[in-house]
């Protein structure tokens, strides 16, 4: 595939392995926020190619691990009404609320679809004008212009029975909310470089600075999570702390402005609850007035869903970076990928699910070459 | 956040613009796009796409300067004592 | 666990009260139902082997036993159809075994209201294929279910073989230093499905690996060599079948993502929707596990017949503690394949 094979080259991610070794002379803990680059390190293994000193925190980055869960809650209420189809991104299907998941909700005879772009719920509400489309809109900015879109369009069309439950969140107030925890340990970020092909990277900037932690925007593929790493190593090592576009090849410092004016249109940003990680000022998004009659919130009565996040798992903690897998009391005895506490362990992606790939690999090897 | 890909506009539709859609091809899978937020793409581009959405075109120069700076990375790394 | 009642808790569900669809994808779930129910409730020697087939002794001949159910969305797709996926899935498991596919039974749900000309030609492929693999369908079912109930049509297929070979083809055979081979590349099954179902267009058309392997398999049989395992990949693709072998054979299997060969389409459509064509399902791929002194033989044996053309090999076996499958990717690095909990499903993350 062009544009992608290119940037898994092996050669390129050997060098670029070597010259983060050669650039390391200290021990560095750095954070990438993105769930898509989480799953590129896992898949690739790419920690394995690290020298020891470099950690690598996965942070808050993907809506597995960050949507809350009375929003979960509100989807599942939702899908179980009878005149209701419900659309989610498959992403979205397996994550438990407080009784079931939307997996068993279909199995219950609700009328949930796994799509993979907004406008399939929207052709799915002309399509069937007797039902109340939901779409469970998850997802960080990348994806709030495809929303956005089929709001605007599903108010041009005068539809009725299309609805959306919001539960959209941005990245730097996340980042900065890390950043500001006295507990934090993370010195340098990898941002999301999709994120910022559609908001640029300008709103990083005073973040880097304020904080003095290098940001680099950064790509997909295993050359360029390594370059972005490098790029992060070489600037903490020389005690510069800018924000630096790897990905340039998708991402322009202004970000995409026609996707920006559609988002600005159709919602404005509110204070949201992270799981793991409470409230965050500004960083969720709400539909503006005008499209309020869109907003599922405001259709369905929900708004008597409330629910305590379980204070047991220590995901949240795990999330900002603060507290490793191994390091939580429940990690490998009360929690584990059968029988998991949180979201971290439950995503495929979560840093504890991994860890404890990764433990076992470890373990396994060890075993081996003792009896050897 | 988020999966993206990039694949090639075959062919665009006449449509206005926040409905403008293309036939993209991604290694032999093709796709229609909506390519409203691409308003500068023209066939032949490249763009990356994320849930039925083209939000960037490709930049292929800065692309290619990319995988320039791996190469260089040979050099720069053999003076190193 | 004190937790699990706490509505407050985000438990996740492992004990899921009523069937979910994950329960017959190939991954975790289906295992721990068929682990906590099926083989508790039936437990015997035979079965607790987990494999394909059934294999027995009756008098003086060991025979092989299997039975598989098809449940296809659409019912015709390119490469194949229902009828030929119910036959040749089925000869596909004997061979697994080792066993010479002798009868197949057929039993088929219709639903009200499904075309008899379908029906026709469903059954034309049925016998075509069994014909053609010179087993013959000697018993079968017909029941009609009410309009609304049954998808079109279900198929179900038992098929009863016999082993010419001494040889134990089951993973507990299996050795440290052994390898890995497959005959040919992997996900059109499920990808050209995908692809039928979902109306994708491809610029060169996927069609389905649907293939009945059991003539290629004999190949391997009569040539005496000393195969330790084989498993069709199915459901759950090429990752599931050597999870679940690792797991009944206690050894650790390591694979090589370089020498695993994937096809453009399915490629482009994995890469799309955020699939691992690893977990894939395919109909008419196999893997062969057995010494690494007789590869080479196996390989140029495999690759004379056209469903081998692509042999390949594409891992080794080494000693361990508990099974465990890891994944040599193409940038050296090693990544632990497991068990997937349900269907793999496009994500957008």
């Amino acid at each position: 595939m062009k544009y992608v094979d290119e940037f898994r080259n092996n050669e390129h991610v050997a060098l670029l392995a070597t010259a983060i070794k050669n650039a390391a002379t200290r021990p560095w803990t750095i954070m990438e926020i993105c769930g898509g680059q989480t799953h590129a390190i896992m898949k690739y293994g790419l920690d394995q190619l690290l020298p020891p000193g470099i950690t690598l925190v996965h942070g808050p980055g993907c809506p597995v691990c960050v949507t809350p869960l009375v929003a979960i809650n509100k989807a599942i209420a939702i899908a179980s009404l009878s005149d209701v189809i419900f659309c989610t991104f498959g992403d979205m299907l397996r994550i438990p609320g407080s009784e079931k998941d939307l997996m068993t909700v279909k199995a219950e005879g609700g009328d949930v679809r796994t799509i993979y772009s907004p406008l399939e719920a929207l052709e799915l509400a002309r399509q069937n004008p007797e039902k109340q489309v939901v779409f469970f809109a998850v997802g960080f900015e990348t994806t709030i212009p495809t929303t956005a879109m089929a709001v605007y369009q599903a108010e041009k069309l005068d539809l009725k029975n299309f609805r959306l439950l919001v539960s959209h969140v941005r990245v730097p107030p996340a980042m900065e909310a890390i950043l500001a925890s006295p507990e934090n340990r993370v010195q340098g970020f990898l941002a999301a470089g999709n994120v910022c092909v559609v908001m640029g990277y300008r709103e990083y900037l005073p973040i880097a600075q304020r904080y003095r932690v290098p940001i680099i925007v950064t790509g997909f593929e295993p050359a360029d999570i390594l370059q972005g790493i490098l790029l992060c190593v070489q600037q903490l090592e020389q005690g510069r702390f800018v924000v630096e576009n790897q990905y340039g090849r998708a991402v322009k410092e202004q970000g995409n402005i026609t996707a920006q004016e559609m988002v600005n249109r159709i919602f404005k940003i509110v204070t949201y609850s992270w799981r793991g990680l409470g409230e965050i000022e500004m960083s969720g998004f709400k539909l503006n007035p005008a499209y309020a009659d869109f907003d599922a919130e405001n259709y369905f009565a929900t708004a008597h869903i409330k629910t305590k996040e379980h204070t047991g798992c220590q995901s949240g903690k795990v999330l900002q970076g603060i507290l490793k897998p191994s390091e939580c009391p429940s990690f490998g005895t009360l929690c584990t990928p059968e029988y998991p506490l949180g979201a971290t362990m439950v995503s495929s992606e979560g840093a504890c699910a991994a860890y404890f790939a990764y433990r076992r690999r470890q373990n396994e090897q060890s075993t081996i070459s003792k009896s050897v | 956040m988020c999966l993206a890909i990039p694949g090639k506009i075959l062919s665009i539709s006449d449509q206005p613009d926040n409905y403008r859609s293309g036939d993209v091809n991604f290694s032999g899978v093709i796709r229609s796009v909506n390519l409203a937020y691409v308003p500068e793409a023209r066939e032949n581009d490249y763009v990356v796409v994320h849930a039925g959405f083209a939000i960037s075109v490709l930049d292929q120069t800065e692309a290619h300067a990319s995988l320039a700076a791996f190469d260089e990375l040979k050099n720069t790394l053999d003076q190193i004592p | 666990m004190t937790l699990e009642n706490d509505p407050a808790c985000p438990l996740p569900i492992n004990q899921y009260e009523k069937i979910v669809m994950a329960h017959g994808s190939g991954g975790r779930q289906m295992q721990q139902l068929i682990d906590t129910l099926l083989l508790t409730s039936f437990d015997n020697a035979v079965l607790n082997e987990k494999n394909d087939s059934a294999v027995f002794e009756i008098g003086n001949s060991r025979l092989a036993f299997t039975t598989d159910s098809y449940v296809v969305n659409p019912l015709f797709f390119p490469g194949g159809d229902i009828g030929k996926l119910a036959v040749c899935g089925t000869l596909n498991d004997l061979a697994m075994s080792g066993a010479h596919p002798l009868y197949i039974s057929c039993g088929l749900i219709i639903e009200e209201g499904f075309p008899i000309e379908s029906l026709q030609r469903i059954v034309k492929s049925m016998s075509y294929h069994a014909k053609n693999a010179g087993v013959e369908i000697v018993t079968g079912d017909t029941k009609v279910v009410e309009h609304g109930k049954g998808d079109g049509l279900y198929i179900n297929t038992t098929g009863i073989g016999l082993l010419e070979t001494p040889l134990k083809i089951t993973p507990p055979m299996i050795q440290a230093g052994d390898v890995i081979l497959i005959n040919g590349d992997i996900g059109r099954h499920g990808i050209a499905i995908m692809a039928a179902r979902e109306g994708f267009t491809l610029d060169s058309p996927l069609k389905s690996d649907c293939a009945d392997v059991s003539g290629l398999v004999r190949l391997l049989i009569s040539a005496g060599l000393e195969i330790h395992c084989m498993r069709d990949l199915t459901r759950g693709g090429l990752a599931t079948s050597l999870v679940e072998i690792s797991a009944s054979a206690n050894k650790h299997l390591e694979i090589y993502e370089q020498d695993i060969e994937v096809p453009d389409s399915v490629r482009g459509v994995c890469e799309l929707l955020g699939l691992d064509p690893c977990y894939v399902a395919n109909e008419g791929r196999f893997v062969v596990i057995l010494p690494e002194s007789q590869a080479a033989e196996a390989i140029d044996l495999m690759r004379s017949h056209p469903l081998g053309e692509n042999t390949v090999l594409i891992g080794k076996i080494h000693a361990a503690t508990s099974g465990m499958v890891t994944m040599k990717n193409r940038i050296g690095t090693n990544r632990i394949m497991e068990l997937l909990s349900g269907a793999q499903l496009p994500r957008i993350c």
